[in-house]
C-alpha cells in the first residue's frame, strides 16, 4: 500500500508500524554502539535531518546516528539487519532527488563525522580519504601541491565524497576530468550484515568484477562506503573562460557541435539560456550579455600560451555563427565572477523564484528541438523555466519556476519536470545525468527501462541487500519490486 | 562442438534460453583472438558474435558510436580515423603475445576491459562504455547506460558487464565515447636510468602540469641503458610548448631524445601489445596492477626469485613480467609480491596445463567472493556462460 502525503506527488512506503512501535528498544539499542553524543533522539535535533536538497519532501527518521569509525558502522549495520529497521545513508544531505530523504520507520546513518585525509601520496596521485570529507576538502588538502580531486559538483563546498559515490555526481569540468566514477579507485564498504569489503585499492583497475563501478552510483542501496581512494591530478598551469552570446539557442546549439567536431575538448563547455544569464547576472554581476538568447561558457586549460592559441581556434569557429557577444576573461577576479555566477545559477534562482531542478541528459544534436520542446511544455502549464547545462555532453538542468504560496504551482511544476523528462528520453537521452533518482525520479523509472532492465538491476541489488533495508524508497517504482 | 552464430539479439536469446533449460555450458566468444586467455573451461557448445557486426550509430559531433558486439575493432578504429576520432583507452591488440589470428571484435573490448598506454590520462575501455545490450544467462534481453556520456539511471550495469569475460552475459551491442584524434604526438625518452629512477621520473611527469598520455619504462637488458618513455599529445602548439617545459623539468638528466612520428607510434605500439616481451619465446606473462610507487618492490620481489624480465607502463602502476612457463609459472612469487605491496596479478599467457592448475586471476577475499558468485547468479542462475572462465565456481 502507498501513503501519500499531503499535496505531495511522490509517495512513500507505509511506515512498518511495528517498527515504529519499537523505537525506545532501537534507540537504546544503538545507545550501547555509539557514543551518546553520536546518537540524536531528540524532535528538535531530528528536524535537521527530515530532508535533504529536495526541501519540499520530508520525513522524520527513527533516530540518527553519525558513528566515528568504520567499526562503528559496522556495528549499526548489523544491529539494523538483526532487528529487521531500514538504514538511509546520509553525507551532507545536498541531494537534489532527495537521495537522503529518511522514513518514519528508518535511522539515518551519518557519515559527517568521519572526515579525515587519511594518507595522500602525489607521486602515486591517490589520496585516502575518509567518506565524509567534504568534495571541496579533499582538493583543500591537496592544493599545497597544485593538486586537486577533478569532479565538481556545484556544492562542492558541503557535499560529501560519500554522496559524490552514492549519486556518481558529475560537475562542470567533467567534459575533460570525467565525472566520480572515473575518478575513484577503492572504497571500503560496509554491508547490511556489517562486513567490511576492500574493494580497489591505490592501483589503477580493481580486479574481477568491477564492484567497484557498481557501487558508484547505486544510492546507498547496497552499502555504506566508510572509505574512499581518489585520484587526485596535479592543476593545469592556468585556465580562462570566455563567453559568447547568441541570438538565437539554435546558434550557440550549432557552435557547440562544431567546437568539438573541430577536435575541441574544452575543459567546461556551459549553457545558459536568457531568463538563467538574467537571474545570474542579478546575482553575480559577473559581466553577463543581457541581449542574448543563449550564452556559453567555454574554458580552456594550459598555460598562457596554450591558452591563447586554443581561444583564437574557438573564436574562429565561433564566427560563421555570429555571435553577438565575444568576451574573454581578462583577469582572475574576472574569471572568478564568470564561474561564481553560473556556480550559482540554482541559489540564485531560488531568490526569485520557487524552483525544481531537472536534470536530464540528451543527445547533443537534439538541443535545439528539446529547449524548444522544454519552452511548450513549461509555459503549456503556465510556468516559467531558466536553463542552464553542461552542453558538452547534453547534460540539461532546467529550473522550473513556481510559486510555493500559490495552490496547485508545484503539482504543475512536478508534472512539467516529469513531460520535460520524458521528452529526455524521447529522444534516446536519460532521466539523470548526475544528481540521482533518489524519490524525484523513481516513478519515472518504466520509462527509460523496461521490466526485465529493472529487474536485472533489482536481482543484483538484492544481492547486497535481499531485505530492501537499505534506502528503500528510492530508485526502483514501490510497484512490482521483489528482492532475488 | 556445435558454435552458435547469432545473427540478431532474438536469435541469442532464443539459443541462450534454450541452453539454460538443459544446462548447456556455453563458451562465449567473438572471433576466438583470446581464447587463450584466463581458466581453460570445459563446456559443451560455443556462442559466437562472429555473425553480429556492423556500426549502429556514430555521431562524431557527440562523440559517440554504438557497434553490434561481433564488429570487428579495426574497422571501429577505420570508421573513426575517417572523422579525425579514436577509441580514447588505445587498446591493447592480444594476437602477437597469444599467437592468434583473426579479427579481435568491439564486443571483447568492453566484455574484458582491455585498455592501453592512455589509459593513465583517458581512463580504461570501462571508462568510455556508456550503454551495453546483452543477453543475460536466462535469455532476457537487457540494456543498460545508454548513448549519453553522462547518466546515473539505475544501477550501472554497464561497469559490471566490462571486464566480467562473458561470464554475466552475451554482449549484442555496445557503446563508447570516443575523443578527438591528437594532431601531434612526441615522446620524450631518458635514457639509462634504473627502475627506481625511472619510477621517480615518470611520477614527476604525471604530477606535472603538461597532461602526459603515456609513460612507460622499459628497462636494460642490453647494457645499452633503459629507455623512459614519456609521451604528449594534442594540437601542435601545445605539444610544442609542454615538451619544452618537461625537458626543462629534466635538465639534470643527461641522455635525453625526442621522438616523433612512424617510429614512435611502433614503439608505443609495442608497448601497448607487450611484443616488447615476445622475443621470449614460450615464457609465460603476467600482468601485475599494483599502485605506481611499488612497482619497482614488486619487479624486485620477483626478479629476486625467477629469471624473470619485464617492463612498466601507466606510470610504474602496471608491470608486464614473463617467467619461465614451468611449474606454476612463478604464480605463488608473484602473488606473494602482491599481497606484500597490493594490487594483483593475471596470468595472461601460459601453456593450458599450467593455467588449468591455478588461479589464472588473482583470488580476490571472501567478501568479494561471495558478492562474486551473488552477481553471476543474479545475471546466470544456471550458470551456463564462460563457466569458471574467470574464477572457478563463476
Amino acid at each position: 500500500m502507498i501513503l501519500k502525503e499531503g499535496s505531495m506527488t511522490i509517495a512513500f512506503p507505509k511506515p512498518d508500524q511495528a517498527v515504529v512501535a519499537r523505537r525506545r528498544d532501537i534507540i537504546e539499542g544503538l545507545g550501547r554502539l555509539v557514543a551518546s553524543e553520536a546518537l540524536i533522539v531528540s524532535e528538535d535535533e531530528r528536524r535537521a535531518f527530515e530532508t535533504d536538497g529536495l526541501t519540499a519532501y520530508r520525513q522524520m527518521p527513527l533516530a540518527v546516528v553519525l558513528p566515528s569509525t568504520t567499526q562503528e558502522v559496522s556495528a549499526i549495520m548489523r544491529f539494523c539487519n538483526d532487528q529487521g529497521v531500514k538504514v538511509v545513508p546520509r553525507g551532507a544531505g545536498t541531494s537534489l532527488c532527495g537521495g537522503a530523504i529518511p522514513q518514519a520507520d528508518a535511522i539515518v546513518l551519518g557519515v559527517a563525522k568521519m572526515n579525515q585525509v587519511l594518507d595522500v601520496s602525489f607521486e602515486g596521485r591517490t589520496a585516502r580519504v575518509q567518506a565524509g570529507i567534504t568534495n571541496l576538502g579533499i582538493s583543500q588538502a591537496v592544493a599545497h601541491e597544485n593538486f586537486f580531486y577533478a569532479p565538481d559538483p556545484s556544492s562542492q563546498l558541503a557535499c560529501t565524497i560519500a554522496g559524490n559515490i552514492a549519486m556518481n555526481s558529475g560537475g562542470a569540468h567533467c567534459l575533460k576530468y570525467g565525472v566520480t566514477t572515473n575518478n575513484l579507485l577503492g572504497v571500503t564498504l560496509v554491508m547490511l550484515d556489517g562486513t567490511v569489503v576492500e574493494i580497489g585499492g591505490e592501483h589503477l583497475d580493481a580486479a574481477g568484477y568491477d564492484i567497484l563501478g557498481l557501487v558508484c552510483g547505486s544510492e546507498g542501496q547496497l552499502g555504506v562506503v566508510t572509505e574512499a581512494v581518489v585520484r587526485i591530478l596535479r592543476a593545469a598551469e592556468g585556465a580562462r573562460p570566455a563567453l559568447f552570446g547568441f541570438e538565437k539557442a539554435e546558434d550557440a546549439g550549432a557552435c557547440v557541435a562544431a567546437i568539438i567536431g573541430a577536435g575541441i575538448i574544452p575543459v567546461a563547455l556551459e549553457y545558459m539560456d536568457k531568463p538563467a544569464i538574467q537571474i545570474c547576472e542579478a546575482f553575480a554581476h559577473a559581466g553577463y550579455p543581457l541581449d542574448v538568447e543563449a550564452m556559453l561558457i567555454v574554458e580552456v586549460e594550459g598555460s598562457d600560451q596554450e591558452i591563447d592559441d586554443m581561444l583564437r581556434r574557438i573564436v574562429a569557429i565561433s564566427e560563421p555563427f555570429k555571435p553577438k557577444t565575444m568576451k574573454v576573461s581578462q583577469s582572475e577576479a574576472e574569471s572568478a565572477a564568470i564561474w561564481k555566477g553560473r556556480k550559482s545559477a540554482f541559489g540564485a534562482t531560488g531568490r526569485v523564484a520557487d524552483y525544481i531542478c531537472m536534470d536530464g541528459t540528451i543527445p547533443t544534436g537534439q538541443l535545439p528541438y528539446v529547449l524548444n520542446r522544454i519552452d511548450e511544455i513549461v509555459k503549456s502549464y503556465g510556468l516559467g523555466v531558466a536553463n542552464v547545462f553542461h552542453a558538452g555532453d547534453g547534460n540539461l538542468h532546467p529550473l522550473v519556476m513556481f510559486n510555493t504560496n500559490v495552490p496547485g504551482e508545484m503539482e504543475k511544476a512536478e508534472k512539467a519536470g516529469e513531460d520535460i523528462l520524458k521528452l529526455c528520453v524521447e529522444v534516446g537521452g536519460c532521466l539523470t545525468g548526475e544528481h540521482g533518482v533518489g524519490i524525484e525520479k523513481r516513478d519515472l523509472m518504466t520509462y527509460q527501462f523496461n521490466p526485465v532492465d529493472l529487474e536485472q538491476q533489482m536481482r543484483v541489488r538484492g544481492v547486497f541487500d535481499p531485505g530492501w533495508l537499505l534506502n528503500p524508497a528510492k530508485v526502483f517504482p514501490l510497484e512490482g519490486r521483489f528482492a532475488a | 562442438m556445435t558454435t552458435h552464430t547469432p545473427r540478431d539479439e532474438q536469435d541469442t536469446s532464443i539459443i541462450i534460453r534454450e541452453a539454460a533449460k538443459k544446462g548447456t555450458l556455453l563458451n562465449v566468444a567473438g572471433n576466438g583472438t583470446k581464447a587463450p586467455m584466463g581458466r581453460p573451461n570445459q563446456t559443451d557448445a560455443s556462442i559466437s558474435s562472429a555473425a553480429m557486426s556492423g556500426i549502429t550509430l556514430y555521431e562524431p559531433a557527440e562523440l559517440v558510436i554504438s557497434a553490434r558486439s561481433g564488429t570487428p575493432v579495426l574497422e571501429v578504429m577505420r570508421v573513426l580515423a575517417a572523422k579525425g576520432q579514436e577509441l580514447p583507452f588505445e587498446p591493447m591488440d592480444y594476437r602477437s603475445i597469444l599467437g592468434t589470428r583473426g579479427n579481435p571484435t568491439i564486443g571483447a573490448i568492453a566484455a574484458m576491459n582491455i585498455s592501453g598506454p592512455r589509459r593513465i590520462m583517458a581512463g580504461a575501455a570501462r571508462d568510455s562504455l556508456i550503454g551495453v545490450r546483452f543477453v543475460n544467462g536466462r535469455g532476457e534481453v537487457v540494456k543498460s547506460g545508454g548513448r549519453v556520456m553522462k547518466n546515473v539511471t539505475g544501477l550501472d550495469l554497464v561497469k559490471l558487464m566490462a571486464g566480467s569475460w562473458g561470464t554475466l552475459g552475451f554482449l549484442t551491442e555496445v557503446t563508447f565515447k570516443v575523443l578527438p584524434k591528437p594532431e601531434r604526438m612526441a615522446t620524450l625518452v631518458i635514457r639509462g636510468l634504473d627502475d627506481s629512477q625511472a619510477i621517480e621520473a615518470l611520477s614527476m611527469a604525471l604530477g606535472s602540469p603538461f597532461d602526459v598520455t603515456g609513460a612507460a619504462h622499459l628497462p636494460d637488458r642490453d647494457r645499452r641503458g633503459g629507455s623512459t618513455l614519456i609521451r604528449l599529445e594534442g594540437f601542435r602548439v601545445s605539444v610544442d610548448y609542454r615538451m619544452n617545459e618537461l625537458k626543462r623539468l629534466f635538465k639534470r638528466f643527461r641522455f635525453m631524445d625526442i621522438l616523433e612520428g612512424v617510429g614512435a607510434e611502433a614503439l608505443w605500439q609495442s608497448v601497448r601489445d607487450v611484443t616488447i616481451l615476445t622475443d621470449q619465446g614460450q615464457r609465460a606473462i603476467w600482468r601485475v596492477s599494483t599502485a605506481p610507487t611499488k612497482g619497482p618492490d614488486v619487479a624486485a620481489h620477483v626478479a629476486q626469485a625467477l629469471d624473470a624480465q619485464w617492463f612498466y607502463d601507466w606510470g610504474g602502476g602496471l608491470l608486464w613480467i614473463s617467467t619461465p612457463a614451468n611449474g606454476d609459472a612463478g604464480a605463488s612469487v608473484l602473488r606473494e609480491a602482491t599481497r606484500t605491496y597490493g594490487g594483483h596479478a593475471t596470468l595472461v599467457r601460459a601453456p593450458v596445463e599450467v593455467r588449468s592448475t591455478l588461479d589464472v586471476f588473482e583470488p580476490q577475499s571472501d567478501a568479494l567472493m561471495t558478492l562474486t558468485r551473488g552477481i553471476k547468479a543474479s545475471f546466470d542462475p544456471a550458470g551456463i556462460l564462460n563457466p569458471g572462465r574467470m574464477y572457478a565456481g563463476i
